[in-house]
């Protein structure tokens, strides 16, 4: 068998690739969207006022923090069926990044709202506005430019776990490979590519979202305009 | 079958695998504390190829998923006449991916220490690299353990990848006693309880230790 690179068997996969790809973009994006619904909910029992709820939001989302998300594919694939409830790899796949990465999306927004000056509230407090307008109208604005970074380095997160999705048979890009590279004994140019593509999609977004850091930063004083 | 009955039968299984997943975990962090060390100051240094390096370096191996990186050493290094075991390519791998985010961390790190104490050593004349051993090193622990104690417990998630390219962790007797008793309840729920264990009873604790004991050393223990 030829050991080196081959040129002619990277072009020959490479439409199976790209097409695979889209798969994995179409995850990420799915998941992100989810993990963004549930981290919201994840800050509600934050924030509610009783403590037992607290307490029990809490130690869920260190619990799921703490724990591999590979075994919480795993959970998720195989007990939901022992329960009746049978569910593509797709969904069990969505539900469980969406579950993960929701639990951390929660602490940026936390770390969002606290970064919001308490002299805010304490005026919003004076001038006599519903907690809803507060929220709306001068916490909100604030806070969500200090949560852009965190959200978006979840984004690229999410996007390199995806690969982890194929160990219950979703088919994106990295399963994608692993299939090419069975049929074809060769695991050499599937792999590398796999690499490739996931570099060249990852580092622009890492450096977009840098820039982005940055301006925020910027547009909240903490560095100067060089 | 019983929770009790489960665990008996399946127990010892278990246990063996945690003592492998955190062989891994010893190992892949000696590593990767090393690799975070020299390239996070080649990251800072003057001359323009040992940091383009450090920076190619660590771009690449943030950049793609750690899973890549694993089957890539395990299934396509041996192409190139290198075949590691599962154990050292898992390893490898680890160390690899999380000496580029450590590396991160301790170029900050080195960056945030006061410029007051970089001035003072030049000052008294000492050499770049007594001035970094003996003033500027020994300040950046407790500003780096915080965020290094996160990136140790996602490594600690992170060896369950590992199972995936045959080593036999704790992840691959859960996947493995899953398969032949199909009591995914008991085994996966178990395998996250002990990974949940190790983090919370054992890790974070041993991290937290850690940040009190270097604040303490550089005289800023408030605690």
């Amino acid at each position: 068998m030829d050991m080196g690179w081959r040129w002619d068997f990277a072009y020959e996969i490479l439409p199976q690739m790209l097409i695979a790809t889209f798969n994995t973009i179409i995850a990420a994006g799915v998941g992100y969207a989810i993990a963004l619904v549930v981290g919201l909910f994840f800050l509600l029992g934050q924030r509610t006022p009783s403590k037992i709820i607290n307490a029990i939001n809490r130690e869920i989302v260190e619990f799921v923090r703490s724990t591999p998300l590979l075994i919480q594919l795993f959970f998720v694939y195989f007990v939901l069926p022992q329960f009746g409830i049978t569910l593509s790899a797709w969904v069990c796949g969505m539900i469980t990044i969406g579950l993960h990465f929701g639990t951390y999306l929660s602490e940026v927004y936390r770390g969002a709202l606290e970064g919001v000056p308490k002299a805010q509230w304490e005026a919003c407090r004076a001038l006599n506005f519903s907690t809803v307008y507060t929220y709306r109208r001068i916490v909100l604005p604030q806070a969500f430019p200090i949560a852009i970074p965190g959200m978006g380095n979840y984004l690229v997160g999410i996007f390199k776990d995806t690969p982890l999705l194929s160990t219950i048979g979703v088919a994106e890009l990295f399963h994608a490979a692993t299939a090419v590279g069975g049929y074809n004994y060769r695991y050499l140019e599937p792999y590398t590519m796999v690499g490739v593509i996931f570099l060249i999609l990852s580092v622009p977004a890492a450096m977009g979202i840098r820039k982005l850091e940055k301006k925020v930063n910027m547009a909240q004083g903490k560095i100067k305009q060089q | 079958m019983g929770y009790i009955e489960f665990l008996s039968e399946h127990g010892v299984t278990l246990l063996l695998g945690t003592v492998t997943t955190l062989k891994v975990l010893i190992c892949s962090i000696i590593l990767y504390v090393i690799i975070s060390m020299i390239f996070g100051l080649m990251r800072l240094s003057k001359n323009p190829i040992i940091q383009g390096a450090a920076t190619c370096y660590i771009e690449f191996f943030r950049g793609t998923s750690l899973l890549v990186q694993l089957f890539w050493v395990y299934y396509v290094l041996p192409f190139f006449g290198v075949s590691l075991e599962a154990f050292t390519a898992g390893v490898v791998a680890l160390g690899l991916n999380f000496g580029a985010y450590g590396a991160e961390i301790v170029r900050g790190g080195i960056l945030a220490v006061p410029k007051g104490q970089w001035e003072a050593a030049f000052a008294l004349n000492f050499s770049p690299s007594k001035r970094m051993k003996n003033i500027i090193i020994p300040q950046i622990f407790p500003i780096i353990l915080p965020p290094a104690a996160n990136l140790t417990v996602e490594l600690l998630k992170a060896t369950a990848l590992v199972a995936l390219v045959t080593v036999v962790d704790l992840t691959f007797e859960a996947r493995q006693i899953n398969s032949i008793t199909w009591l995914s309840v008991q085994c996966f729920g178990t395998a996250l309880l002990i990974y949940y264990f190790i983090a919370r009873l054992a890790l974070v604790p041993f991290l937290r230790w850690l940040e009190v004991l270097a604040a303490r050393k550089v005289g800023k223990a408030g605690v």
